[in-house]
Order: C-alpha cells, then sequence, then structure tokens
C-alpha cells in the first residue's frame, strides 16, 4: 500500500492540534465565561506581570551586560589557557537541568553555601538568594553564557584586514571598540535580547524556586500556584490567556530580530591567531574578567559535585523514592523523545515533499512552523488547557504520565524540528530527482536513503529531547504527586524542605541520568560515530 | 464548524475515558478491598507523629485492613487535593482540615456524615457539625528562641515595631491551615486595618513557606530565624521530649486563634463501614494519647495521666479567637487577595 505524501505531515499536524488544539479551546471556552477586566484590574494580578517584565528586562540586561566584556576579553585572548575548554563549559550550561543548576546555586550561594559562608568570617551580612537577587543570579548563569557564545562568534568573524588597518592606524583601544568590534557585535544584540527576555520571561524552574513567594512571582508560576494552590480556574485561566498573548508577542519579536542568531549546541573553541597585542593593564583586565566569569559559571558545578559525596548517598540511592523516580524519569524521558522525533519527522517528511518536489516552499515552512507551537503555547497554558479539559472526566493525577509525556514531547519538538530540518532538507535536495525518475516507495527510500543519512542526527535530536525531558519540572509540577513523581520533582521537593545532603544526591543522579540519556541513545540511534 | 469542534471533543472525551479506566484499574487492581486511603499532611505520618501509632493501634483492631497515609505536603493542600481529582479521588478519609476550612470543604459536596458521637469531647468551643470530627486542637503563637530574643512582643503592634533582628517565618495562607490561621488571626484582631497591618509587618517576615514543617523543621530550629509561627503548644515538645525550655511561645494581649483540626469521611468511598470504624478509633484512648507529643496539640478527649505534665506550662490564651467556618468561607478569596496584595508590594 503507498501512503500519500501528506498522511505523515498529517498526522503529526494532528496530534499536535490535538495535543494543543483542545486544551486551547477548552481555556478560550472558559475565559469566555470570566469577568477578564475585573482580574487584570486586581493589584496583585497587575504586580505578577509587572514582576515578570521587570526580571526578565533586568536579567536580559545582565547577561548582555556582563557577556559582552567576558566576549571582548575572550576574543582578545585567543591563546588563553584553557580557552576551548571554558567555550565548551559554556555549552554545557544549555544542556544541564535547570533544577540540577539551581541546586548548584544553592550550594554555593545558599544561606549554608561558600559565599555567605565567607561573607560571614568578614562579618559581612549574609546576602538572600530568594526572591529576585536568586532569579537573576540565576538566569545570569544561564543565559551569560549563551551570550557570550554567540557574541565570541561575531568577534571572530571580524575579518584579519580591520585588525591589520586599525594596527598601522595605530589606532587606540577606544577607538578600535567603537570602529570595529561594536560594529561587528551589534547585528547580534536585537535578536539575543529578545531571545533571552523571552526566555527568562517563561523561565518556571528557577521562579518557582528561588522565588515564589508573593513578592517574586511570574505569570507562569502564579499560573501554577493558582490551579495547584487554590483551584482557582478563574486565575488560571486569565493568566494562561496574558500569558498567551505576551509570548506570542514575543514569539514574533524574536524571530523577526534573531533569525541570524544559531542557537544550536555547538563548539568553536579553535585557536585564533592574535590579531593586535595589547596593553599590559588591558591584559590584565581581560584575564580577570575571564577568571571571574570561569568562576561564576564553574563554582556552582563544582559545588554540586562536592555536596554529591556526602553521608547521605547510600541512603538515597537505595531508597525506594529514589529509584522509583529514576524508573518515572527514564520513562517519560524515552517515550517523549521518541514521540517528539517521530512527529518532527511526520512533519517533515511532509514538508520535504512539499518544500522539494513541489516547489512549495512557503507551505511547506508553514507546515513545519506547527511544531514551534509550545513557543506560543507555553507548559504551563498547555497545562491548564489540559487540565480544563480533562478534569471534569477524569483524576487527572492519575493520567499524569500521559500529560508529561505529552507536554514534554511538544516542548521538545522546536528544538527537533530545527536539528533535523536541515539535514533532511539536503537529503531530498541531492536524491529527490533520482527517487522519483526511479519509482521508489517512501519505505525503500526511508530505509535504503534517509535512515543511513539522516541516523545520526536524529540520534542527536532524540538525545537532547531525552535530556530535555528528564530535566523538566514545569509540566511535573503541575501533574505530578506522591503517585508519580520524577527525579526534578523530587530534587524540588528535597530542596524545598531543606534537605540539602538527601537534594545534592538527587541531583547529582539527575545530572548523570541525562549524561547516560544523551550518550546512549546518541549511540544506539546515531550509530557509531565514522558511520 | 462547531459541530464539527464538539464531535472532536465528544471523542477525545471518550479517549480520556477509556484511557483514565485504564490507568484507574492499573494502579487500583491489584489493592485489598479493606484498605483506608488517607489524604493528611507530611508531619501527622512523619515517624515520630502520631500517624505510624495510630495506624499501628488501628490495624490492631479491625483484623485483616490496612491503612494507607497519603502524606501531602501542606495542611490545605488537602482540601486543594480533593477538589482538583473531585468525585474521582482515591482518598476514604481526609485528615487535617481545620475548622476555617469545613465550610468551603462541606460545599463542595464530597464529604459523607460521620456518624461519629462527638457530644462529650472536650472542646473550648460546641461541636455541631455532623461530617467533621475532631482530633485535636490547638492556638496558634508565635514562638522564639530565648537565646536570640530577649523579649518576646506581647502582641502584633509590639511585633510590627519589633527591633530588627526579630525575624518571623510565616506560611503561605493558601497551603497551610497555620497560615491561613495567621491571617484570620490578623483580621480578628485588626478587622479592616489588616491589609495595612499586613504591609506594616512585611519588613519583620523573613520568608513564607509553603507548608508548617519546612518552617519550623527546616528553617527556625536550624537558626534561620528567632521566631516562626506555630502553636502556643509547640514548646511542650521541646519541654517533654528534648527537656529544654529554649523555645518558647509570645503570649499576645490581642488573644490567640484557636485551630481545632478534623477529619471527614469521602462519599465516594467503597468503604463506609470501615471509614467510620476508623473516625471513631480517633477518639480512642490509644489515638488521643498519640496527640500531645506526636502531634504536640491538645487532645479532644481527657487521657488523664497520658497528658505531658510539661503541657501544664503552656501560656493560655487571654481571649479565645475564632471566626465562624461560613465566615472563612465568605471571605477567605478576598482576605487572601488582600494579604497576595500586601505581601507583594
Amino acid at each position: 500500500m503507498r501512503l500519500p505524501w501528506w498522511s505523515t505531515g498529517s498526522l503529526a499536524l494532528l496530534l499536535i492540534l490535538l495535543l494543543a488544539g483542545l486544551p486551547l479551546l477548552a481555556i478560550a471556552l472558559e475565559a469566555g465565561q470570566i469577568n477578564l477586566p475585573s482580574v487584570l484590574s486586581n493589584a496583585y494580578t497587575q504586580r505578577v506581570i509587572r514582576f515578570s517584565i521587570v526580571q526578565a528586562a533586568l536579567s536580559t540586561l545582565l547577561s548582555l551586560g556582563l557577556a559582552i566584556p567576558v566576549a571582548l576579553a575572550l576574543s582578545h585572548e585567543p591563546r588563553f589557557p584553557g580557552r576551548s575548554t571554558l567555550i565548551t563549559l559554556y555549552s554545557l550550561s544549555l544542556v544541564i537541568p535547570t533544577v540540577v543548576a539551581i541546586f548548584g546555586i544553592v550550594a554555593v550561594y545558599g544561606r549554608t553555601g561558600w559565599f555567605n559562608t565567607f561573607l560571614t568570617s568578614l562579618s559581612i551580612e549574609p546576602l538572600s538568594l530568594y526572591g529576585l537577587n536568586g532569579i537573576l543570579l540565576a538566569h545570569v548563569f544561564f543565559n551569560m553564557p549563551f551570550a557570550t557564545r554567540v557574541l565570541l562568534q561575531s568577534l571572530d568573524g571580524i575579518p584579519g584586514e580591520q585588525w591589520r588597518l586599525a594596527t598601522q592606524l595605530g589606532m587606540p583601544y577606544r577607538s578600535r571598540f567603537r570602529h570595529i568590534e561594536w560594529p561587528a557585535l551589534r547585528p547580534s544584540l536585537p535578536g539575543l535580547t529578545a531571545l533571552i527576555f523571552a526566555l527568562c520571561f517563561t523561565s518556571f524552574a528557577i521562579v518557582m524556586t528561588l522565588g515564589g513567594g508573593p513578592r517574586a512571582t511570574t505569570i507562569e508560576v502564579a499560573i501554577y500556584q493558582a490551579l495547584r494552590f487554590d483551584f482557582d480556574l478563574n486565575m488560571a485561566v486569565t493568566l494562561a490567556c496574558i500569558q498567551l498573548v505576551l509570548c506570542t508577542v514575543l514569539m514574533v519579536f524574536s524571530t523577526l530580530l534573531a533569525r541570524h542568531i544559531d542557537s544550536t549546541i555547538g563548539f568553536s573553541g579553535l585557536l585564533k591567531p592574535v590579531r593586535w597585542r595589547p596593553t599590559n593593564t588591558h591584559r590584565w583586565i581581560g584575564i580577570l574578567t575571564i577568571s571571574i566569569a570561569t568562576m561564576f559559571v564553574l563554582l556552582p558545578l563544582l559545588g554540586l559535585v562536592f555536596a554529591t559525596a556526602n553521608t547521605k548517598f547510600l541512603t538515597v540511592i537505595t531508597d525506594s523514592l529514589t529509584l522509583l523516580a529514576i524508573g518515572n524519569t527514564l520513562v517519560t524521558a524515552v517515550v517523549s523523545a521518541f514521540l517528539s522525533v517521530a512527529l518532527a519527522l511526520g512533519l517533515l517528511i511532509s514538508t520535504r515533499h512539499l518544500r522539494v518536489r513541489l516547489h512549495h516552499e512557503r507551505a511547506g515552512i508553514w507546515l513545519q512552523l506547527a511544531g514551534n507551537i509550545i513557543l506560543v503555547l507555553p507548559p504551563l497554558v498547555l497545562g491548564t488547557g489540559l487540565f480544563l479539559l480533562l478534569q471534569p472526566l477524569a483524576d487527572v493525577f492519575s493520567l499524569a504520565l500521559l500529560l508529561v509525556i505529552a507536554i514534554n514531547s511538544l516542548t521538545a519538538l522546536p528544538f527537533v524540528v530545527r536539528m533535523l530540518e536541515a539535514p533532511m532538507m539536503q537529503a531530498g535536495r541531492q536524491h529527490d530527482r533520482l527517487l522519483q525518475s526511479l519509482g521508489i516507495d517512501a519505505w525503500h527510500r526511508w530505509r535504503i536513503i534517509d535512515w543511513p543519512l539522516l541516523r545520526r542526527p536524529i540520534g542527536l535530536a532524540l538525545a537532547v529531547a531525552a535530556t530535555l525531558s528528564a530535566g523538566d519540572l514545569t509540566a511535573i509540577a503541575l501533574f505530578g504527586s506522591e503517585r508519580f513523581k520524577t527525579l526534578p520533582l523530587l530534587l524540588y521537593q528535597r530542596m524545598g524542605s531543606y534537605r540539602l545532603d538527601e537534594a545534592a544526591v538527587t541531583a547529582g543522579i539527575l545530572l548523570a541520568l541525562c549524561l547516560f540519556l544523551f550518550a546512549s541513545l546518541q549511540r544506539i540511534i546515531g550509530g557509531r560515530a565514522h558511520a | 464548524m462547531t459541530a464539527n469542534l464538539f464531535r472532536i471533543s465528544s471523542a477525545v472525551t471518550r479517549i480520556g475515558a477509556l484511557l483514565s479506566v485504564a490507568c484507574f484499574m492499573a494502579t487500583t487492581g491489584h489493592a485489598a478491598a479493606r484498605t483506608l486511603t488517607v489524604y493528611t499532611y507530611d508531619s501527622f505520618t512523619a515517624e515520630w507523629g502520631p500517624g505510624p501509632i495510630i495506624k499501628k493501634a488501628f490495624e490492631a483492631t479491625c483484623g485483616d485492613c490496612s491503612i494507607d497515609f497519603v502524606p501531602l505536603d501542606s495542611s490545605a493542600s488537602i482540601l486543594n487535593r480533593i477538589l482538583l481529582e473531585g468525585e474521582s479521588t482515591k482518598a476514604d478519609i481526609v485528615l487535617g482540615l481545620d475548622t476555617n476550612l469545613m465550610a468551603i470543604a462541606e460545599d463542595t459536596g464530597l464529604l459523607a456524615p460521620s456518624h461519629v458521637e462527638t457530644k462529650e469531647l472536650k472542646l473550648p468551643i460546641d461541636w455541631e457539625s455532623d461530617i467533621f470530627v475532631p482530633y485535636d486542637f490547638g492556638y496558634f503563637a508565635f514562638v522564639y528562641d530565648t537565646e536570640a530574643i530577649d523579649s518576646p512582643p506581647t502582641s502584633f503592634d509590639d511585633l510590627i515595631g519589633a527591633p530588627d533582628n526579630v525575624k518571623i517565618i510565616i506560611q503561605d495562607p493558601r497551603t497551610s491551615t497555620p497560615g491561613l490561621g495567621l491571617l484570620l488571626w490578623m483580621k480578628s484582631v485588626y478587622g479592616d486595618e489588616a491589609a495595612e497591618k499586613w504591609e506594616a509587618l512585611q519588613p519583620r517576615i523573613l520568608t513564607v513557606t509553603k507548608g508548617w514543617s519546612e518552617s519550623y523543621f527546616s528553617l527556625f530550629l536550624n537558626g534561620e530565624a528567632p521566631m516562626v509561627l506555630s502553636y502556643s503548644t509547640s514548646p511542650g515538645y521541646h519541654m517533654a521530649v528534648d527537656e529544654t525550655e529554649r523555645y518558647q511561645a509570645a503570649a499576645f494581649d490581642e488573644g490567640h486563634y484557636l485551630q481545632i483540626e478534623v477529619a471527614a469521611l469521602l462519599k465516594s468511598s467503597d468503604n463506609q463501614q470501615l471509614g467510620q470504624e476508623f473516625l471513631t478509633f480517633l477518639h480512642s484512648n490509644e489515638a488521643q494519647s498519640a496527640i500531645p507529643l506526636g502531634n504536640v496539640m491538645y487532645p479532644v478527649t481527657d487521657i488523664g495521666s497520658a497528658m505531658p505534665p510539661a503541657f501544664e506550662k503552656l501560656i493560655q490564651p487571654t481571649e479565645v479567637l475564632l471566626f465562624s467556618p461560613e465566615e472563612v468561607r465568605d471571605h477567605r478569596r478576598n482576605w487572601v487577595d488582600e494579604w497576595l496584595e500586601a505581601s507583594s508590594r
């Protein structure tokens, strides 16, 4: 039997629409019955919206403000020892589960952390991590390295002649910066700003763990609290609607502005020739900047490693709660990764036909955009919709496994589509004519041509999707209960009840599990590196 | 268009129902018929709490039955949880609601009459409900560390004006019954001025936790703050078990707010008979004797010599404050919003 070219795409689209459209419909129907203006004029709602915007703006400003000097210093020091390791470390912070990194941050900057112990020994009043401080710190931890990498790429792209010319003209550093470096940095800034703002605006795990009190609550966390604390559907739906509108605006902005930003996980640690001789003072400032930035990223990771090796290690690792959570995390991660990749392949097989064979480039891209639904409909909004949809019918907590898998696979979908798009299209462009003339059907095409070519990218996409899902705290916070817990939820609870030793071990296990998932999926599905 | 959407949604409804039935069967298929599932809060079931003692004693009386305590992270979460789960809840019993939440819980229509005799109980007020079974009571109070604070505040005004080192840890009224208790305590003291007083109290508050255990055990006893919202009975435990007078409750001139903790049976439970037996058992001598040092509250029956002598040294409220369950039901949302507003400023 021959399936028409549109069958896979339609099936994927239908599934995505069922998963995202029905909850959206449920929200819309519910919203029709609430008096939106009255909830909007509520002072608390307004403050939550304001706080979401203010913290995201501050986080963006700080991340970029710190990333620019660090990127400049790294670009001035192409032979700095450990430079490429440092750049690899900077991509690592994109892969580590948020809760694990938060634990590291708590271990360093928390009440009893290294930093405060140090301050106390100097008899300085210790710093409180909880509230805006902690949120900003964690956001900078995640986004400063990301921004540094993007900016460093722009700086590395400056043609050598420009530097030579500057040296011949005897330009002081200030003018070099103004005429050479700043023009190279500037084009990436609007896109980076939009991306980082969007990430911080919708961040959930960080705000829930380090903020969350009434003074430091974002829209995402307020939705969670309205559902899980208050069972206040009106509040949840109103906030979900606000978030939906704001995210749509943000998504439009960041797609327009961030077109040229390559946010994939890659490594650009190649040695570059020294292109100008900085003064000694300048070098020292640069090296100091790099050292501080390294400490900032490295300390929480070290904090985590040190904290994991404690007396509770054996108790926690053999605890039935932990073991059960490991099992749940593995199942959720693997199933949602496969679902996500299946949805992406379904969409891409049809869009490839549209784009390559039928030359309907635009229609193909539109179909592909369905994979980005989660960017407009963030996990908590989607979760609210699923809640409304299912709550009258069943006990949602007994459906936790399915709901978490569904939400996580949609969350990973934009990344997966992005990773598979280029290799799919390339394979199509290279072989489509030949395949058409030979009349090879879809199944054989897949087996003979696509699979060998796409195996590696698929393996990588699965690995990334599984890691993302294994580290998720959003969907599980909404639907988890004592009946169904994953490692991130267990870690959150152990951290929340300040059992830091147990939390440390849990964080260590989660990190190890993510690394294991990443490596094994890439190896088993992707095959050997030279295949 | 709408007809199509409706068809799709009803199809999804059916799939959802099938899935849920499948999951339900998967999770409960093998459970014994005589298992009572009890939703409660974490400190009740902790190894040092009254839960394990009551479980063991009850299971010894009823033969082949067993009790499955499901510890939720805070007391008000119990109510939210049955609200979220509705009639498909797995709970047979909810244990750990209080007088403040009674009318709200009763309005859900999910609870069944207890058929437990409550006339003879020793309570500070007359008991009228035929649904809720009281199992202990106490007064909210700020407990302080005598090594960190010399002269504790003697009223809310005193607390608000206290020096900078006097910091308190409180609980979120949306998730914790002591948190809600403090909200109502302030309301009964200050009435319409409560919102401004909450704002004035902000500089004193170190942090707001989700449940009582985190405040008390994780933060207060670890020395993170010198004062915590707890009960007037809390020092009784430290005096009787730890044999220390270090932790004391601050007596407030305005009086203290009363909390009576209750349990109730769910209508949807298949174990009505066993559930009623359990509720009755809560008043047995064995169960009540586990209350003073297990839950660190006053028992609701006379347990005679089982009462720890240290409890006689506890502060006695000059005035007992309490809103009716109906008043709390009618105003809770507004008052919580007022609190949120004052605390987010």
